[in-house]
């Protein structure tokens, strides 16, 4: 069961790629409803973090539960509990968006019913009416991430993992994705979001710095500024990842 | 000998990616083209390095026409494309040596110029490019892109997907290789990068909204901007969405900035309404636009 209503927990979570601690004891914890940022430099971890927490890369030690279940032994209920989105992995491009949604719909095992409803309410939200029929690789960017977003959310998973999702993105959009990014939350699902935009991480309720491999800050954004003496979350994380 | 751009537009169908452009890049100068994905930015790098022809228009790099002089243009620029483009089953030293071959030159011969660049991946010259990190690769490229010594070097989004410690010490690479004369036209979705070119062009839907050094572009900004912040930004954003006043509303880090319809802005009666709506702590400051302000206020 759950503890304390966190629906991510981690205990000195570790992965080692021969002699190299990509991922180096960790621990940290994400609560229900919560909008977690996970950040660090390219090369710092997240990735391999990340892998583990859905269940498609084993640690070599530690603990970890996500949603209720074990890492080692429970991936394929993580899997199912969870929705996932990268900026490298999302939609299929020549499926159009109306088969995206089925087919995903179908993945997390939603009758046709449900998949018909979840279609409709989706559309009309996100105003893709005129669309539904186009193939996914002739829209902008910024659709694109938003609808994947939104099917990220079809099986209403206890937990949403966005990995840079905005990277790219124009600002009026990103921002467009952002708030639905509060929506969600605000409708209960938890959110650990990797970026590299630093004005997305003050967004975020709390934030982890992940350096070479470890975790070296978590709090608010708020006290990470405070204990840094800075006023903006990019000079805290070039403190930070600078060494 | 820098860049001169008139009067240039490409379809790709009925799609139009650029739609009758028109700038000058000083010689010497490091100008930023600025704007997100799909606003035509790869197109004009692709007609600039004589890799695809303008339907209409014409256009000059280093003093050299792009239809009738595309060799010349060829031997006179770096061209880093968005997507890494080096040969991924060659190492690191292969690479350069191989580019530095193409153009009739080696690599001890300019090594002054990517010195500063290539130190910091030469303890892996002997790693195959496919096996690199993506900071590593984006060294390389540039590293690549610079070995003849080219007078013009365009970069197409450099900096995408990297983190802020590589986008930083990137920006001090190229200001470091614009006083050695190079010539630099780069590009980023990025705006807080903007502020450290010349001057930049704001890009979008193949258009160009404004041409202007950083400083200029953002004192065009045409309304008082306020930062706000309450203890609950999601119900804040839905607050100031559905107000009557508002002109526009975008978040910001911990703000949102705030721009009201009537001059000048009523804080009193603001403040009033976002408590009625439930919101506590409630701060209502002005505040500089940003590149990014700007940007967004010329795209609505």
């Amino acid at each position: 069961m759950m503890k304390d209503n966190n629906v991510i927990q981690v205990e000195n979570l570790s992965k080692l790629f021969g002699d190299f601690a990509a991922v180096n004891q960790i621990s940290f914890q994400v609560k229900a409803g919560e909008i977690f940022g996970f950040l660090g430099a390219n090369g710092a971890g997240k990735t391999t973090a990340m892998k583990m927490l859905i269940g498609i890369s084993s640690p070599t030690s530690g603990k970890a539960t996500v949603a209720g279940f074990d890492v080692y032994k429970e991936t394929e209920s993580i899997k199912k509990n969870i929705g996932y989105m990268s900026q490298k992995f999302a939609l299929y491009d020549d499926l159009t968006v109306k088969e995206n949604i089925t087919f995903f719909g179908g993945i997390y095992g939603l009758s046709k019913k449900q998949i018909d409803q979840k279609r409709c309410e989706l559309v009309e939200e996100l105003g893709l009416q005129e669309v539904t029929k186009s193939l996914v690789a002739s829209l902008p960017l910024g659709w694109k991430q938003k609808l994947a977003f939104s099917v990220s959310l079809l099986h209403e998973p206890k937990i949403v993992f966005l990995d840079e999702p905005t990277g790219g993105v124009d600002p009026i959009t990103r921002r467009q994705f952002w708030e639905m990014i509060y929506k969600a939350a605000h409708n209960g699902t938890t959110i650990f979001v990797t970026t590299h935009y630093m004005d997305e991480a003050e967004y975020c309720d709390r934030v982890s710095i992940m350096v070479n491999g470890k975790i070296e800050a978590l709090d608010t954004p708020k006290k990470l500024k405070e204990h840094y003496k800075t006023d903006t979350m990019n000079h805290v994380f070039l403190k930070l990842a600078r060494g | 000998m820098g860049i001169t751009i008139s009067n240039i537009s490409k379809s790709y169908g009925e799609i139009t990616a650029l739609s009758d452009i028109s700038f000058d890049v000083k010689p010497g100068e490091l100008f930023g083209l600025i704007g997100p994905d799909g606003a035509g930015k790869t197109t004009l790098f692709r007609i600039l390095t004589t890799l695809l022809i303008a339907d209409h228009g014409q256009a000059t790099v280093a003093g050299y026409d792009v239809l009738n002089d595309y060799k010349s243009i060829r031997n006179s620029v770096g061209y880093m494309p968005g997507r890494f483009s080096l040969y991924q089953d060659l190492t690191v030293e292969e690479n350069l040596n191989f580019f530095a071959t193409i153009f009739g030159t080696t690599i001890e011969e300019n090594y002054d110029l990517v010195k500063d660049i290539y130190v910091q991946i030469e303890p892996f010259k002997n790693r195959r490019a496919g096996k690199l990190s993506g900071g590593m690769k984006q060294k390389l490229a540039l590293s690549c892109a610079l070995i003849h010594k080219p007078k013009v070097l365009f970069l197409d989004e450099p900096t995408t997907g990297v983190d802020p410690v590589s986008r930083k010490e990137f920006w001090e690479m190229l200001k470091r290789l614009q006083k050695k004369g190079i010539t630099i036209l780069v590009s980023t979705p990025y705006m807080d990068e903007a502020a450290l070119c010349d001057r930049i062009a704001l890009i979008q839907d193949g258009n160009i909204l404004e041409i202007d050094t950083p400083n200029a572009i953002v004192s065009h900004f045409p309304k008082p901007l306020y930062n706000i912040s309450a203890h609950n930004m999601y119900n804040l954003i839905e607050s100031l969405t559905n107000y009557e006043h508002t002109y526009s509303i975008f978040p910001f880090g911990e703000f949102v900035h705030y721009t009201d319809k009537r001059h000048p802005i009523d804080k009193a009666s603001l403040k009033t309404y976002l408590e009625f709506q439930g919101l506590t702590d409630i701060k209502i400051e002005k505040t500089q636009p940003t590149i990014e302000d700007t940007f967004m206020e010329l795209a609505k």
